[in-house]
């Protein structure tokens, strides 16, 4: 396992938003953050990205604290695509993938054959190749959150860490984009909120509830009512598919 | 489900399409060939510069001055040409090339930097802490000759600088509040060389201070051209090396950080950077506007969004437009000289129009 936190905490602005967090991935799993607004999950994907750095607890990537290794050496193993991630100016979807080859580039050598090959790569890989040329402005919701993926591809890592990748995307570009995710070769930590997307494409899911690890496991045994109801404060019904194995969850309007 | 999803998409597995990309070698040649058209319209301009005026210098008697004192020949040429080339429209030009592409060159660092297309070197406060320090050495007559108005406003852009980066520091030090800090400066710093000159400036100095706040070229010398241009060099050089962080920029300081750049460590460079050479080009020069705003965007619209285009172009473009801004500042109402900063808009604004019409039809 090379991405490792073991039990992170942090305070940020008096509050304690990571509280004693541990998550040790399998490598080439896709693991799920669940957890209600607020609970901590951005947080923690911070943390793991070695750019904030933990009040207690440690990061460790490949056996070292991620705080003690170069930003352009961790950026060659962990990518990440975040929420919010817009831009205004004009720039190719091609050239927002060659911005993944930055951790890999010198300071004055252009881009080499090996950037080229990565590039493209990570375009096919996205569906994007036809579009390498199209200005930002003029992406769909669902072809931003491809490139943005496609960008972190091309840093070649071997972990990925996802912030809600799925906020405003219509339903089938989530099933596509997190069908996308959970077949890459790379380790995938997601942030997500619909549980049964969660249920549906990752191995692993860690539940977060004002920023302490409530839950783990695979989402067939975590996702119970019980806990939904602890950490959403909602009421649900928990359906087994046998056929398949996984887990839906239906909602419960409170009775008022 | 999984399987049923791939199913329905079998096109995106498939081989992509051959791609035709310029090599590397052809976009080295492209750019190397861009920048060597760029010089030589540069030099171009400047020759052509010098013979507009009210005394008549023709291209010939220009080549014969410079070679002259370049040492390379020894031609005769009268003495009132050669001190008109020489001593009065080359120091100008050279002085109007390194402040317009110095001043270009902040604001494309500073609009990339901030996320900001209304950045511009002023944003900071650099220009009104210049101005209250010049109205305070040439109104005031503080520190007396031994600052002048240029030491003056150099230290008066650095307070201002300082005052606004401590007020953002204060407020959250993010790009938003840096820029809220910035016009927070400014307005202070206006407001108080407004003060001095209303309180204690008779009509003649105010008009030297307006002229000078304006962006004047009047009487460069050649150690003014000494300092503008290695100013703009140094900055020049380097911005270039940080092309790629700049890039990487473009979606905000998270994305830079995942792409392992010290988003910190090169915000603080960069500003400094900019305010030191946006100091003492306009302790020199003055405030001359419009150019670090609009400069940067004309080379966006012509050479794309790569700062490895971007910054080298906005400096050739910025050297190249301001020469013809000063000439026509020079001659268009001799022999009364025009501020330079209202050149720069009555020319370049016709110009942007005309660049972003352009866009207008392709996109």
């Amino acid at each position: 396992m090379s991405l490792h936190a073991d039990r992170v905490s942090w305070r940020r602005g008096g509050a304690l938003v990571v509280d004693g967090v541990t998550l040790a991935p399998q490598p080439g799993q896709t693991v799920g953050l669940l957890g209600p607004n607020g609970s901590g999950k951005s947080s923690l994907l911070r943390l793991l990205q070695g750019v904030s750095r933990p009040d207690a607890g440690a990061v460790l990537l490949d056996d070292e604290p991620i705080q003690a290794q170069g930003r352009r050496s961790v950026a060659r193993r962990v990518a990440a695509v975040t929420q919010h991630a817009e831009t205004d100016t004009d720039i190719t979807v091609h050239d927002v993938v060659r911005l993944g080859r930055t951790p890999h580039r010198s300071l004055f050598g252009g881009g080499s054959a090996a950037d080229e090959t990565a590039i493209r790569a990570a375009l096919d890989r996205v569906g994007l190749t036809d579009k390498a040329d199209r200005p930002w402005r003029t992406l769909s919701g669902g072809e931003r959150q491809r490139a943005h993926i496609a960008r972190a591809l091309a840093q070649e890592p071997r972990e990925l860490l996802l912030d809600e990748p799925t906020n405003h995307l219509d339903i089938r570009h989530q099933l596509d984009l997190l069908h996308l995710v959970s077949t890459l070769e790379v380790t995938s930590i997601v942030a997500i909120h619909d549980l049964n997307l969660a249920a549906m494409f990752c191995d692993a899911v860690l539940v977060l509830d004002r920023g302490r690890a409530v839950a783990a496991g695979a989402p067939a045994q975590v996702l119970t009512p019980q806990l939904i109801r602890d950490v959403y404060e909602v009421d649900a019904e928990v359906t087994h598919d046998p056929a398949c194995g996984r887990v839906s969850v239906s909602y419960v309007l409170p009775a008022r | 489900m999984r399987a049923d999803l791939a199913a329905r998409r079998p096109a995106r597995d498939a081989a992509p399409a051959p791609e035709h990309r310029p090599g590397r070698g052809r976009r080295i040649a492209l750019t190397a060939g861009l920048l060597v058209a760029g010089v030589l319209v540069f030099l171009a301009s400047v020759g052509t510069a010098m013979t507009l005026g009210p005394a008549d210098v023709s291209l010939v008697n220009v080549r014969d001055v410079v070679t002259n004192h370049l040492g390379l020949s020894q031609i005769p040429v009268r003495v009132s040409e050669d001190a008109i080339v020489w001593q009065e429209r080359l120091p100008r030009a050279l002085v109007a090339a390194s402040c317009g592409a110095g001043l270009g060159l902040c604001g494309a660092i500073l609009q990339s930097l901030l996320r900001n297309p209304l950045a511009d070197p002023f944003i900071l406060g650099v220009s009104s802490g210049a101005s209250t320090g010049a109205v305070l050495v040439g109104v005031l007559g503080l520190g007396g000759a031994a600052v002048g108005l240029s030491g003056g406003a150099f230290v008066g852009a650095l307070l201002a600088f300082g005052f606004v980066l401590l007020l953002a520091r204060y407020s959250g030090a993010g790009t938003g509040s840096i820029v809220l800090a910035g016009v927070a400066g400014t307005q202070l710093f206006s407001a108080l060389t407004s003060l001095v000159i209303f309180a204690f400036a008779d009509s003649d100095e105010t008009r030297g201070v307006m002229f000078w706040l304006l962006g004047s070229l009047e009487g460069m010398r050649w150690d003014d051209v000494r300092l503008t241009a290695a100013v703009a060099a140094l900055g020049t050089g380097i911005a270039l090396c940080f092309l790629r962080a700049l890039d990487a920029f473009a979606f905000g300081e998270d994305v830079a950080a995942s792409l392992g750049i010290h988003v910190t460590r090169t915000r603080v460079i960069l500003l400094v950077l900019t305010a030191l050479l946006t100091a003492a080009l306009v302790s020199v020069a003055g405030a001359i506007g419009f150019v670090g705003l609009v400069l940067p965007h004309a080379a966006r619209l012509m050479f794309g969004q790569r700062h490895s285009r971007i910054i080298p172009a906005t400096a050739v473009l910025g050297a190249i437009f301001m020469v013809w801004v000063d000439a026509a500042s020079r001659v268009a109402f001799a022999p009364t000289p025009l501020p330079v900063g209202v050149g720069t808009a009555l020319v370049g604004v016709p110009v942007f129009v005309l660049l972003l019409v352009r866009r207008g039809r392709r996109a």
